[in-house]
Parts: structure tokens; C-alpha cells; sequence
């Protein structure tokens, strides 16, 4: 079955840019699905579609049966509490510890206390930081941060994970770090994740299912594909 | 359950921030206090114009002089006319013996010369005293009384009644003014104060939105936040006004100037006004925050 399927989706930005242009795309559930492409290839602005942080021009976007693109803005929530999402800078607290940090995700929504501390601690324990959980942020290495940021994305079990450039900040080591993350993930948790990158090595290296974008335009989707530019 | 849940969670997060944003908050809650203040001083003065306006109004006598001539029948026919006017509340009747008899229990110098006159070269005259309901119409009331027959003369205190009621209704309105117009500009000022609070949690509220919490979850807290600025706005010009209208009173010993003008007893009155400046105080801050927040909010 399909968790996401795009028809002839057209962005235009209000400053008469166009990122997108007559987009179709379906990408099943459980899958791991990199999107590739140069800067301003329309990367950032099809993952921003997916969490409804922009709404396409034309076309519709469908995630997890949600009209996004009909979505008011009132009901923005609905699909956010569906995916988990990780960004290049982290966006961590740092006022708060780690547990905090994610357990602030489910606060938001209303969680039972007991339920919080259940969830919280497999999460961490998934992404491997069950020893730091008292520590705060400024106190970890960048990669460690970037895996607080991914428990919180998966605290709640969201059917879908949208990454964009997870590892943009991180050196070639870590980065390998975080990919091994994302991929247990996937498969033990049955995630469906979409990550942006402009990383070649970690591309080649995974063996995943590559979207090509260039100048807003579908190049290629590959099974097992490689950077190609 | 989930909604106490997440409403405790609010009420925590919303001290937490007033304490965290302690220097910003103090903007806010000093910027409160002052235009409480005068919102306060404002109000108290209103609802004073108010009541003296009042009592000057139900104190409001026309009072009708009969015709020298005008038998019983007469007397009744007349009464009957006044009577059938809408505008009248009640009115007395006195005979011109009545009036004499009034004048000079009043005064000596009256007893005296009254006593000389027989009662038909008396100057007196048999009169009704009419209340109106609507002392705006008082002068309306007191032409038509004046065009039933065997009345002689009308008075009602014409221009000085006019000129004071216009007088208190124009300052009633002008305090009124300068009350919503205050009002206005906290508002204003608060928007900005919790607009700098809410920039420095941007970040979180970016997160907050980002995991899927609902636009009134986001905006709970900081209402909360308002209403607590609001709260400890209001606690100087509560006192402020509480002492300052009490010691007012003493001094004045009740009244301004002379005793038509009567102030406002302070108790319950003080403990109302206070009320009235805590709830606008709350309102102004929940407004104030639910509006600055408002932006971020959007997608």
C-alpha cells in the first residue's frame, strides 16, 4: 500500500520561484527512500509538502490517507502527531535534558505520565542514549544530539519519518552513525522514512530507493540506486 | 481527564515562564499597573458623577402655581391632567394655607409678616409639587403642564437643571473615554511586551508545532501567562485605589463642595471597583497575549 502519493504537484513560491514542477510519486510503506539532488533541486521544499509546512500550488499531496494540501491550518496537527521529522540543526531544547527533550513531544499531546516515561525510555534506548538521559544538549557531540532529535521523532510511533539532511552538520563517521540508526528503525519499527540528502557516500553506501530531483523537476526513481547526478 | 491534564500542564508552564522571563514579565505587569491606575481613578470618578447626577435628578421638583381663582373642581381637574402625563412619577398637592403654614415654621421673619395677611390679599398660591421619571424631559413635562387651564405659572429651576444635566452627562462620557481608550493602549503595550516574551520562545513553539500540538495547546499557556501578568498588575492600583478612595472620603467627609454633591459610600463601593480593575486587568493581559501569540501560529 501506498503511505504517499503526489499528483502533478506544482510549488510556486509567492516570490515567483517555482521548486516543483509536475510532480508525481508514490512511495510505499516500510520503505527507505533518499531524495537527492543539488541545492535548490526542490529537495527541502518536497519534504516542507509532506509536513504540511507548504502547501502545493497545484496537485495533490497524500500522506497517510490526509489530503494535506486541503488541510486547514487549524488541522495542521492531525498529520503532524502521524510523522516524526529531524532536521540538519536538531532543534533541541537546551534548557531541557535529554528525556525532556523528548518526552516534551508527548507532553504536547496529552500523554498519561506513565505512558511518557514508557515510550521515552525505548526511544532512547533505540537510537542508543539510554546512559545520557539526564544530560542536556550543549553536553553532547553533535551526533548524539541529532539521535536525541530522532527519538523525539519516533517517540510516538509515527507511521512515516521525514529527514531532511539529518547529517548535514555531522562528519563522515557520525554520519554512518545515524544512518545505522535510521536503518533499525526502519526495519524494527516498521518506519516508513524519507530523508533529503546531498550526501554521495551515504547514498552508494545504504542501497536504498533514491528519488533524483533537478530544478524541481523527477529525474529518476531507482530501486537500490546510487547518486547519480 | 486529558484536558485537566494538559490545562495543569499549561498553569505550570505559565508561572515557569513569568519567572523565566522575569525582566519582561515586570515590563508587562509595571505597564499594567500604571494604566490600572488611572483606569481606577477614572472609574471611581464615573460611577461618582454617576451617583451624584442621580441624586441630583431624583431631587428634581416641578413646581406648579394655580391661578388665584382656581376652585376645588378646578384643583381636581387639574390634578387629573397631570396625572395623565407619562413623564410624571408622583406629585403633592398643598393649599396656599399649606404653604403658609410651611413658610413659617421656615422662618421667623415669614412667621411674622404672614401672620398680617388675611387670606384673601395673600400673595401665596395653591400648588403642585410633580417628580418626573425622566429628568432629560423635564422641560417638556413642565410646558405641558403649563397649558392646562387655571395654571398660572411653571418652574422647574429651568437653565441651571439643563445646563447640569448636559454638564454630568459630557463628563460621564469623557471618562468613559479616556477608561476605553487606556484600555486600548495596554492592550497595545502588551501585545508588544508578550511579543518579545513569545520571540524568545519561538524555538519551542516551532517544536510544539512540529510534533503536533494543536493550536489551542500552544496558545493555552500563554494566555495563562496573561491572565497572571493581569493578576499581579492589578494588585498596586487595587491598593492604590482601596486606600487612596478611603483616606478621599475621610477628608471630604462625604461630600464635595456642598451636600447635593454626595460621594459614593466606600464600602461595598471600593470592593466592587476593585473587582472591576482585577477583571479588567485579566482581560486586558489575555487579550493582550492571545493576540501577540496569534501570529506565530500561523502555517
Amino acid at each position: 500500500m501506498d503511505l504517499i502519493r503526489l499528483r502533478n504537484v506544482d510549488k510556486k513560491y509567492k516570490n515567483g520561484v517555482t521548486a516543483i514542477y509536475d510532480l508525481n510519486l508514490a512511495i510505499e510503506k516500510g520503505s527507505f527512500v533518499f531524495v537527492i539532488g543539488s541545492s535548490g533541486s526542490g529537495k527541502s521544499t518536497l519534504i516542507k509538502m509532506l509536513y504540511r509546512e507548504e502547501k502545493p500550488t497545484k496537485g495533490q499531496v497524500i500522506v497517510g490517507g490526509l489530503d494535506v494540501a486541503k488541510l486547514k491550518n487549524k488541522k495542521v496537527y492531525k498529520l503532524r502527531r502521524k510523522l516524526g521529522i529531524v532536521f540538519q540543526d536538531y532543534r533541541l531544547l537546551p534548557k531541557l535534558t535529554v528525556y525532556e527533550n523528548v518526552a516534551f513531544a508527548l507532553e504536547c499531546i496529552g500523554e498519561k505520565k506513565d505512558t511518557i516515561r514508557t515510550k521515552v525510555l525505548k526511544a532512547l534506548e533505540d537510537v542508543g542514549l539510554k546512559n545520557k538521559v539526564h544530560e542536556y544538549p550543549g553536553n553532547l557531540s553533535g551526533g548524539e544530539q541529532q539521535r536525541v532529535a530522532i527519538a523525539r521523532a519516533i517517540v510516538n510511533d509515527p507511521k512515516l519519518l521525514l529527514c531532511d539532511e539529518p547529517t548535514g552538520n555531522l562528519d563522515p563517521e557520525k554520519s554512518m552513525e545515524i544512518m545505522k540508526v535510521l536503518e533499525s528503525i526502519n526495519k524494527s519499527r516498521g518506519t516508513t522514512i524519507i530523508m533529503a540528502t546531498h550526501d554521495k557516500e551515504i547514498v552508494n553506501k545504504m542501497k536504498k530507493q533514491v528519488i533524483t530531483l533537478k530544478d524541481g523537476h523527477l529525474v529518476k526513481f531507482k530501486q537500490k540506486g546510487t547518486y547519480v547526478e | 481527564m486529558k484536558l485537566i491534564r494538559m490545562l495543569g500542564r499549561s498553569i505550570r508552564d505559565a508561572i515557569k515562564s513569568v519567572i523565566r522571563n522575569f525582566s519582561l514579565s515586570l515590563a508587562s505587569i509595571s505597564c499594567i499597573t500604571i494604566t490600572l491606575i488611572i483606569v481606577s481613578v477614572a472609574l471611581i470618578a464615573s460611577f461618582n458623577v454617576q451617583n451624584f447626577t442621580e441624586a441630583i435628578e431624583k431631587d428634581m421638583t416641578i413646581v406648579v402655581f394655580l391661578d388665584n381663582d382656581a376652585k376645588e373642581e378646578d384643583v381636581k381637574t387639574i390634578e387629573k391632567a397631570i396625572k395623565a402625563i407619562p413623564n410624571v412619577e408622583k406629585y403633592t398637592y398643598q393649599t396656599k394655607q399649606e404653604v403658609k403654614e410651611k413658610m413659617q415654621e421656615e422662618s421667623e421673619v415669614f412667621n411674622a409678616v404672614l401672620d398680617n395677611w388675611e387670606e384673601q390679599d395673600s400673595p401665596l398660591k395653591d400648588t403642585f409639587q410633580v417628580k418626573v421619571k425622566e429628568v432629560t424631559a423635564i422641560r417638556n413635562t413642565a410646558e405641558k403642564i403649563e397649558k392646562i387651564d387655571k395654571v398660572s405659572i411653571v418652574r422647574y429651576g429651568e437653565g441651571m437643571v439643563d445646563k447640569m444635566v448636559t454638564a454630568f452627562s459630557s463628563i460621564q462620557k469623557l471618562t468613559y473615554g479616556i477608561v476605553i481608550a487606556l484600555i486600548i493602549v495596554t492592550v497595545f503595550l502588551i501585545i508588544n511586551t508578550i511579543k518579545l516574551t513569545i520571540s524568545a520562545r519561538k524555538r519551542e513553539i516551532g517544536i510544539m508545532r512540529l510534533v503536533g500540538a494543536s493550536n489551542l495547546t500552544i496558545k493555552i499557556p500563554f494566555i495563562i501567562e496573561g491572565m497572571i501578568l493581569g493578576i499581579f498588575g492589578s494588585i498596586i492600583p487595587v491598593i492604590v485605589t482601596t486606600y487612596g478612595y478611603l483616606a478621599f472620603y475621610k477628608h471630604f467627609d462625604g461630600y464635595l463642595y456642598s451636600k447635593l454633591v454626595q460621594l459614593i459610600k466606600p464600602e461595598p463601593f471600593i470592593y466592587q471597583a476593585s473587582l472591576i480593575v482585577i477583571g479588567i486587568g485579566i482581560l486586558v493581559g489575555m487579550i493582550g497575549s492571545a493576540s501577540a501569540v496569534r501570529r506565530y501560529l500561523k502555517i
